[in-house]
């Protein structure tokens, strides 16, 4: 049986959780708090809120898990090929004039992206003058992201979104199959380095000429968005790309009106101010 | 609808379906009067690759304004929203929208189970949850929660709908408050904004 949680209750472990550990979840949205919550409690088997609340409070080992099930982490390479499109073909031979390049994926989660990216550079000779960064609140994701071993039933449809992404050559060549596993190329993960980031609560760290944050804001309430575009903001040069997911949009954020959109329907922003 | 009080005054209308609801859908909405002022939240499970067909579609049909969910809307009355593909959508006690991008649910994404679990805590009573043709059990618990929530719940006629799986399975499990044809969620539609107008 369900435990429905109560408003109350979702606030309280908030509160509980920010003060013994340090995470802040009060300006995620409600609903999709609610839900991911709901389902730890179904997975981990709690009777009720006050057990479930028993053990956040008194089993300091607990808290990475409760943090790994508030966030999503579900991601895929090179997800919305046409986005990738775009960036091979507009927004790489930009990158390519500087002598050194920054890339900052917030919200990396297992680092598909990061490898995706890493994949594009790598074909357009760039990698080696790339630093791309990863970060996420989560420091279990960030394991799996550094090591860059993904299941292999997942590769059918990433070779698919590289093909639609314009990738020329073989797919299968960035990895080692083993079994169920995919283990992708050493050379495109030399040059990233991943390290946990709470876009709640950390500031900016370095300047970036192209920043993603994909599926990350919509967790996030309007005064929180707000947060972190403006960490964005001060973290990307200007004339830099910031790059959000298919269903964000800066378009009533306080920052708007130093970027503007690229053409076409990619939600790509350059910072023109 | 007689026992309608002041409480079950319906605020949000949310339709969920899946393969063979299309038609259905839009025979519905070319029924609706223009002035039906009851916001609709619309998801059905749909292929990613035809993207804005479905808004484009209903478009035709009807007169009431047709778009896509987008993350932190307020919802409006007037409006027919319609689930993006490939991310959930919920319902927030304030009555905007956040989006979702998390492990699809009964195979899914968006779900109707999530999308009606959520309308109907931040709706309870005021709303009415109708379920569509379909293959798959998506909608069944997300029907029983509005139940439990005092929501109304209507399912289509599984012996009209085109498939009668999803149907059955929600009548199994929820006992919904109406098992209707097609000209009579016709009626039940014009009954809401009768009962909207009353008030």
């Amino acid at each position: 049986m369900e435990i429905n949680l109560k408003e109350e209750e979702i606030e309280q472990i908030v509160q509980d959780v920010a003060a013994l550990y340090g995470y802040d979840f009060s300006g995620y949205s409600k609903a999709s708090l609610k839900r991911r919550l709901q389902r730890l409690l179904t997975l981990d088997n709690f009777h009720s809120f006050a057990e479930f609340r028993h053990k956040v409070t008194t089993d300091d080992g607990y808290i990475g898990r409760v943090v790994e099930e508030i966030s999503v982490n579900v991601t895929e390479m090179l997800r919305d090929p046409s986005l990738y499109k775009v960036i091979r073909e507009k927004i790489i031979p930009l990158l390519a004039t500087y002598p050194f390049i920054r890339i900052w994926h917030a919200g990396c989660s297992t680092g598909e992206e990061v490898y995706s990216m890493a994949i594009l550079l790598k074909e357009a000779g760039l990698l080696h003058k790339s630093l791309l960064y990863g970060t996420d609140i989560n420091p279990t994701v960030l394991e799996k992201a550094r090591k860059g071993i993904f299941p292999v039933s997942a590769m059918q449809q990433y070779s698919k979104n590289y093909i639609a992404a314009g990738g020329m050559a073989d797919f299968s060549s960035y990895y080692t199959a083993h079994y169920s596993l995919a283990k992708f190329d050493e050379s495109l993960s030399q040059k990233m380095v991943f390290s946990t980031h709470n876009l709640v609560s950390d500031f900016s760290f370095n300047s970036f000429q192209l920043i993603f944050c994909r599926n990350v804001l919509i967790y996030f309430d309007k005064p929180l968005q707000a947060r972190v575009l403006d960490v964005f903001d001060s973290s990307l040069e200007l004339f830099g790309f910031l790059v959000l997911g298919a269903k964000e949009s800066l378009r009533f954020s306080p920052v708007v009106s130093r970027y503007r959109q690229i053409e076409g329907r990619e939600k790509i922003w350059k910072k023109i101010a | 609808m007689e026992k309608n009080s002041l409480k079950h005054i319906t605020k949000l209308v949310a339709i969920g379906g899946s393969a063979g609801s299309l038609q259905v859908l839009l025979r519905l909405f070319s029924q609706i009067p223009s002035g039906f002022s009851i916001p609709f939240l619309v998801v059905l499970h749909r292929n990613v690759q035809y993207e804005s067909a479905l808004e484009e579609l209903l478009a035709t049909r009807t007169a009431l304004r047709v778009k896509e969910v987008e993350e932190k809307e307020k919802i409006q009355a007037g409006h027919v929203y319609i689930c993006p593909p490939d991310y959930h959508v919920l319902v927030e006690k304030n009555h905007s929208f956040s989006l979702d991008y998390s492990e699809k649910v009964n195979f899914s994404r968006p779900s109707i189970d999530v999308v009606f679990k959520s309308a109907a805590e931040a709706y309870k009573s005021h709303l009415v949850a109708l379920l569509l043709s379909g293959a798959n059990a998506d909608g069944a618990t997300g029907l029983l929660h509005v139940r439990q929530h005092k929501g109304i719940t209507v399912v289509q006629s599984p012996d009209e709908a085109e498939v009668s799986y999803m149907p059955q399975q929600a009548i199994q499990l929820v006992k919904p408050h109406y098992v209707l044809g097609f000209n009579d969620m016709v009626l039940f539609m014009q009954g809401l904004l009768l009962q909207g107008q009353a008030s």
